[in-house]
C-alpha cells in the first residue's frame, strides 16, 4: 500500500507541478501584484502596498473606454449571437434534407483562425482609396452612403465588432442548442400536437422551457467569453487598439504588460481582478435569475 | 367544420413555413460561407486587377496563383508554419503524456487524499487563462525564456478540463480489468498503456483534435512571448504581414497567406467533422 | 362516434439497402368501430398496432385508405385539428409544468370563439380530475408523482377537451403488477362514464380481453381476427390467435386426421366428422382435458402444481410442440405425483384443428 502511495503521486505530480507553476501560483501572486506599488520590472523593486495601482486603473481614460466598449460588446453580442442561434438551431431541427450540409457549413467558424478571417472581414468593410469595399457597395443599393467601418466613425467600429463577434461566437451556440432540442423526447410534440397547439405555442410553452438550462447555460457562458473579447478586436483593428477607440478590457490588460505601452504587471494586475470581478457578479446574477426561471 | 378548407391551410402553412425555414438557413448559410469565398476569391486574383477594381467583383476570370508565391517568397510565412507545425505538435505530445498519467492516477490508482485532490484540482477549472498570463510573463522573461519555444510550449501544456474529460472516461473501465491485470502481474504503466488507453482512444483522439486546433489558432501567449520574426506562429504572421508585410496594399497577397494558413484545420475538419462537433460540444469552449 | 377504417394501409421506406422493398406496418385494415365501445388492438410487438394508432391520431399519414369519425373523412386532416384524446405509453406529461397546467394545456389551444374563461377552463380541468381521483394532487409537478397518478393524469389530460376518440398506447405496460390490475379497471370504469369510444392498444392479451369490448389481433400488419374477447378465445381463426390469447397457453400437438378421427402418436384421441384425412396440428386448451382411468391421450407426468380451486398438471408427449403440456383441472380429482402416466380425455369445445400449411382453422 505504501508503495502505491508514492506510485500514485508520481503520475500525478508532471500534472501537478505545471498546474502549480502556470496556474495556481500565478493566481496568488496577481493579487500581490495588483497591490505592489510602483513596482518596476527592471529591478523587481516596488515602493509600498496599497490600491494605488486600482485607483490609478479606474481613472486612467483608456482604461474608461476599454470598459465601455466591453460592456457595449456585452450587451448587444450576448443577446444577439444568442438569439439568432436559437432560430437557427430551430429551423435547423425541422428539416430533414440537407440537414448534415448547414451543419458543418455552420461549424466552419469554429475550426478557423479568428485573426485570419478578421483580415478577410476587415478587407470587405475597409475604405479605402482604391474601392469602397464589399459593404458599402451593398449599402450603396440602399441609397446609404459609404462609411468607413474600420477607420471611421466609432458606431460604425463597433457595429463591425459586433457583427464579427456574434460571427465567430455562432458555431459553438448553434452546435450546442441542436444538441438540446435533439434531446427533448419526440412524444411532447405529438402530445401537444393532438392536442391541437399551434406551432407557436408549442416554442414557447414546450420548446424553451424544455431547453430552458441549456439556453442559460450559453448565456452564462456567452457573458464570460464576451468580457474577455480581445482577438476580434485586434483581427479588425490591429494591434493599437487604443488609437482605434476600440480597445476592450482584456486588451487593455495586454497593453499594460507588453507592447509601446507596456511594463506595468501591477497595473495590468489591478485591470485583471477588476475584470473578473465584474465577471464573477454578473455570473452570480445570471445564476441567481436562472434559479427563478429554469424549471428543473 | 369544412374539413378540406382546414386540410388545404395546413398544407399552405407547411409549405410557407418550410420556404421560410429553408431561406433562413440559406441566408445563415451565405454569411457563413461569404467570407471563405472572399478569401480564395481574392488569392487569385492578380495585384493590379484587384486595385483597379471600384466596385468590387463577385468572380474572376483571370485566376492567378502568383499570390501564393509571393506568399512564401515576400514574407517568411514557410517559417511561421514551421513554428506552429512545431509548437502543436510539441504542446498535444507533452499535454497528452501529462494527461493521461493524471487522469490515469486519479482514476485507478488509490492514494490517501486522492478526492480532495481532484476536487481541488476541478475547482481550478474555473481560473481563468487572462488572470494568470500576467505573472506568466514575468515568469518566462526572468527565466530569459522570450523568444524560445520552451517558452512558448511551456504554459500550455497541461489543461485541467482535458485531464477530467479523460478521467471520467478512464473510470468507466471496470474494476475488474484492472484486478484481473493485477493477478496476472501487469505493472500499472503496462496496464496503462495496453488496457486504458486503447479502449478510451476515442477520447483520446478528441482530446487531441481540441488541442491541435487550439495550439494552431493560439494569439494571446505567442505574441506576448515572442517579438522575434523567427519564433512567430501562424496568428502573429497574420499580424505582421497586415501591419508591415507586402506593402499595405498588397491585399491579394495577404489573402493567400490567410488561406494557406486556414486550409490545414478547414482539411482537419472535414476529415474528423464527427469527432470534432462531438467534442465541442461536450464542453469545449474556445479560447 | 363511429370510427370506420377503410383499406388502411401503411408503408415504410426500406432502410436496409440489401432488402429494398418497403415495409408494410399495417396492410389493407378494414374495420367499423361501433360508438362508444372500447377496443382492444392486440399482438405481439412489431405487428402494426401502435402505426395503427398514430394513423388514427394523424400523427402518420396512411399510404393508401381512408379513415372516418363518424360520417367524416379524416383522413388527411392533421393531428392538430382531429380532436382525438392521446394518452402515451411514457405518459408525456410536461415535466415544467403542475398536474393542473398539464390538464388545462388542451384547453388553452382553442381560438376564436371556442376560447374559454380562466374559470371555465379551471372548472373542466377539475371535472376532468375528479373522474380520475386526482382533485388532490393538482399543485405537484409530474416528478412528485407515481405512475399511477401519473396515468391518471395523462388520462385527465385527454379527457378533458371532449375528444371525439380516446387512444391509449400500451396504458398499463408502465405501471407495476398490482396497480396495474387496478387501473384497467380503473379504464373500464372511466370509459364507460364518459361514453367516449376508446381505442388501446397492448401486446399484454390477458389486458385486453378482461376490459375489451371487442379486441383486434394483429401480426405483421394484417389483422387475424376480430370479436369479442370470449369468442374469439372460444374459436380462433387460425393458429396464432389461438396461441396469443391464452395463460396458460394453448398446448399444441403434431397430428394426423384419419377417417374421421384424430390421431396424437398412434392414439385415437377424439372425433373430428367431416374433416378430410391429412397431416394437422391440433391445439388444446388447458382447460380442456379431463382425467380419466381410460383416457385416449397418454402422457408422461412430470409435476403437479396445485393451485387451491384447480390444479396443474404438467407433462410431456412426444408429439406435443410446446416442452410441457399444462393442463387445468378442478382440485376434485386426485393425481398421484409418484405415477409414471397419465390419461386425458378431450373435450371437443376446446380443442382446434389447423391446417399444416396455411395454419388456418379447419372446422368440425
Amino acid at each position: 500500500m505504501e508503495k502505491n502511495n508514492r506510485k500514485g503521486w508520481l503520475y500525478l505530480l508532471p500534472a501537478a507541478v505545471f498546474l502549480g507553476f502556470f496556474l495556481v501560483y500565478p493566481l496568488i501572486d496577481v493579487f500581490i501584484y495588483s497591490f505592489e506599488e510602483g513596482y518596476n520590472f527592471a529591478s523587481q523593486t516596488y515602493f509600498g502596498v496599497g490600491t494605488y495601482n486600482y485607483s490609478y486603473v479606474l481613472h486612467d481614460p483608456y482604461f474608461l473606454q476599454a470598459l465601455k466598449n466591453t460592456f457595449i460588446l456585452v450587451i448587444i453580442t450576448v443577446p444577439v449571437s444568442t438569439g439568432i442561434a436559437l432560430l437557427i438551431s430551430v429551423g435547423l431541427s425541422s428539416i430533414q434534407k440537407l440537414r448534415d450540409l448547414y451543419q458543418t457549413v455552420y461549424f466552419l467558424p469554429y475550426v478557423t483562425n479568428t485573426l485570419a478571417v478578421g483580415l478577410v472581414f476587415m478587407i470587405l468593410f475597409k475604405q479605402t482609396p482604391y474601392t469602397d469595399g464589399l459593404a458599402n457597395f451593398v449599402l450603396s443599393w440602399f441609397g446609404a452612403g459609404p462609411v468607413d467601418f474600420i477607420g471611421g466613425p466609432y458606431w460604425a467600429k463597433m457595429f463591425v465588432l459586433c457583427f464579427y463577434t456574434v460571427w465567430v461566437v455562432m458555431p459553438f451556440k448553434i452546435l450546442i442548442l441542436t444538441g438540446a432540442l435533439a434531446s427533448v423526447d419526440q412524444t411532447y410534440y405529438n402530445a401537444a400536437k393532438v392536442d391541437g397547439t399551434s406551432k407557436l405555442r408549442i416554442f414557447t410553452k414546450i420548446t424553451l422551457p424544455m431547453i430552458s438550462p441549456t439556453l442559460f447555460y450559453l448565456i452564462i457562458t456567452g457573458f464570460i467569453g464576451a468580457f474577455k473579447a480581445y482577438s476580434d478586436a485586434v483581427a479588425l483593428f490591429g494591434t493599437d487598439l487604443n488609437s482605434a477607440e476600440m480597445n476592450t478590457i482584456v486588451g487593455y490588460i495586454y497593453d499594460m504588460l507588453y507592447g509601446n505601452s507596456g511594463g506595468y504587471p501591477s497595473y495590468a494586475s489591478a485591470a485583471a481582478i477588476l475584470l473578473f470581478t465584474i465577471v464573477l457578479t454578473i455570473t452570480c446574477i445570471n445564476l441567481l435569475v436562472s434559479r427563478k426561471h429554469v424549471h428543473y | 367544420m369544412n374539413y378540406e378548407k382546414i386540410e388545404k391551410a395546413a398544407a399552405r402553412r407547411k409549405r410557407l413555413l418550410r420556404i421560410v425555414t429553408y431561406t433562413l438557413l440559406t441566408f445563415w448559410a451565405i454569411m457563413v460561407l461569404f467570407p471563405f469565398y472572399w478569401m480564395v476569391l481574392t488569392s487569385v486574383k492578380s495585384y493590379g486587377a484587384y486595385n483597379s477594381e471600384w466596385i468590387p467583383q463577385l468572380y474572376t476570370l483571370a485566376p492567378t496563383l502568383q499570390n501564393y508565391t509571393d506568399a512564401f517568397t515576400a514574407v517568411p510565412l514557410a517559417g511561421y508554419f514551421t513554428n506552429t507545425i512545431l509548437f502543436t505538435v510539441a504542446t498535444t505530445a507533452i499535454m497528452l503524456v501529462v494527461t493521461v498519467l493524471a487522469a490515469f492516477a486519479f482514476s485507478r490508482l488509490t492514494f490517501r487524499g486522492r478526492d480532495l485532490v481532484f476536487t481541488l484540482f476541478l475547482s481550478l477549472m474555473m481560473i481563468p487563462n487572462e488572470l494568470v498570463v500576467i505573472t506568466n510573463f514575468v515568469t518566462i522573461t526572468n527565466m530569459d525564456l522570450r523568444n524560445t519555444f520552451t517558452g512558448l510550449i511551456l504554459p500550455s501544456v497541461t489543461s485541467v478540463f482535458y485531464i477530467y474529460l479523460l478521467k471520467e472516461n478512464f473510470a468507466q473501465i471496470p474494476d475488474e480489468l484492472y484486478y484481473a491485470a493485477k493477478v496476472d502481474g501487469t505493472s500499472d504503466l503496462k496496464y496503462l498503456l495496453k488496457v486504458m488507453i486503447p479502449i478510451c482512444k476515442p477520447t483520446i483522439i478528441t482530446i487531441t483534435i481540441l488541442k491541435v486546433i487550439e495550439c494552431w489558432n493560439s494569439y494571446v501567449w505567442p505574441r506576448l512571448i515572442t517579438d522575434d520574426q523567427a519564433y512567430f506562429l501562424v496568428s502573429n504572421g497574420i499580424q505582421e504581414i497586415r501591419e508591415n508585410g507586402f506593402g499595405r496594399e498588397n491585399i491579394p497577397a495577404m489573402m493567400a497567406a490567410v488561406c494557406v494558413i486556414s486550409a490545414p484545420l478547414i482539411v482537419l475538419f472535414l476529415v474528423f467533422r464527427k469527432k470534432i462537433m462531438a467534442g465541442v460540444s461536450r464542453g469545449g469552449m474556445k479560447g | 362516434m363511429k370510427v370506420t377504417l377503410q383499406n388502411l394501409t401503411k408503408k415504410y421506406p426500406s432502410r436496409n439497402k440489401k432488402q429494398p422493398q418497403d415495409v408494410i406496418a399495417v396492410n389493407d385494415f378494414t374495420f367499423e368501430i361501433p360508438d362508444g365501445q372500447l377496443i382492444g388492438l392486440l399482438g405481439p410487438s412489431g405487428c402494426g398496432k401502435s402505426t395503427t394508432l398514430n394513423l388514427l391520431s394523424g400523427l402518420q399519414k396512411p399510404t393508401s385508405g381512408r379513415i372516418f369519425f363518424g360520417d367524416d373523412d379524416v383522413t388527411d386532416l392533421p393531428a392538430e385539428n382531429r380532436g382525438v384524446g392521446l394518452v402515451f405509453q411514457n405518459y408525456a406529461l410536461y415535466p415544467h409544468l403542475t398536474v393542473k397546467q398539464n390538464i388545462t394545456f388542451p384547453l388553452e389551444n382553442r381560438k376564436g370563439k371556442d376560447k374559454l374563461t380562466k374559470a371555465q377552463m379551471a372548472q373542466m380541468a377539475l371535472d376532468a380530475a375528479k373522474l380520475v381521483q386526482i382533485e388532490t394532487l393538482m399543485d405537484r409537478k409530474p416528478s412528485e408523482l407515481s405512475g399511477g397518478q401519473q396515468q391518471r393524469v395523462a388520462i385527465a389530460r385527454a379527457l378533458v377537451k371532449m375528444p371525439r376518440i380516446l387512444l391509449l398506447d400500451e396504458p398499463l405496460s408502465n405501471l407495476d403488477a398490482r396497480l396495474r390490475l387496478q387501473t384497467r379497471e380503473e379504464i373500464r370504469r372511466i370509459q364507460r362514464s364518459t361514453g367516449i369510444t376508446t381505442i388501446f392498444v397492448t401486446h399484454d392479451q390477458e389486458e385486453a380481453m378482461s376490459i375489451s369490448d371487442l379486441i383486434v389481433v394483429m401480426k405483421d400488419g394484417v389483422v387475424q381476427q376480430i370479436g369479442k374477447p370470449q369468442e374469439v378465445y372460444d374459436s380462433p381463426v387460425n393458429l396464432f390467435v389461438a396461441k396469443f390469447l391464452g395463460t396458460p397457453p394453448i398446448n399444441v400437438f403434431d397430428g394426423q386426421v384419419k377417417d374421421g378421427k384424430l390421431f396424437i402418436g398412434s392414439e385415437a384421441v377424439l372425433e373430428v366428422p367431416g374433416v378430410t384425412g391429412q397431416p394437422v396440428t391440433a391445439a388444446v386448451r388447458p382447460e380442456g382435458f379431463t382425467l380419466s382411468e381410460s383416457g385416449a391421450l397418454t402422457c408422461r407426468l412430470s409435476g403437479v402444481e396445485v393451485m387451491g380451486r384447480d390444479i396443474s398438471v404438467i407433462s410431456t408427449h412426444p408429439d406435443s410442440q410446446n416442452a410441457a403440456i399444462r393442463s387445468i383441472i378442478s382440485a376434485e380429482n386426485q393425481v398421484d405425483p409418484a405415477s409414471a402416466m397419465v390419461r386425458f380425455d378431450l373435450k371437443p369445445n376446446k380443442v382446434f384443428l389447423f391446417r399444416k400449411d396455411t395454419e388456418a382453422r379447419i372446422r368440425f
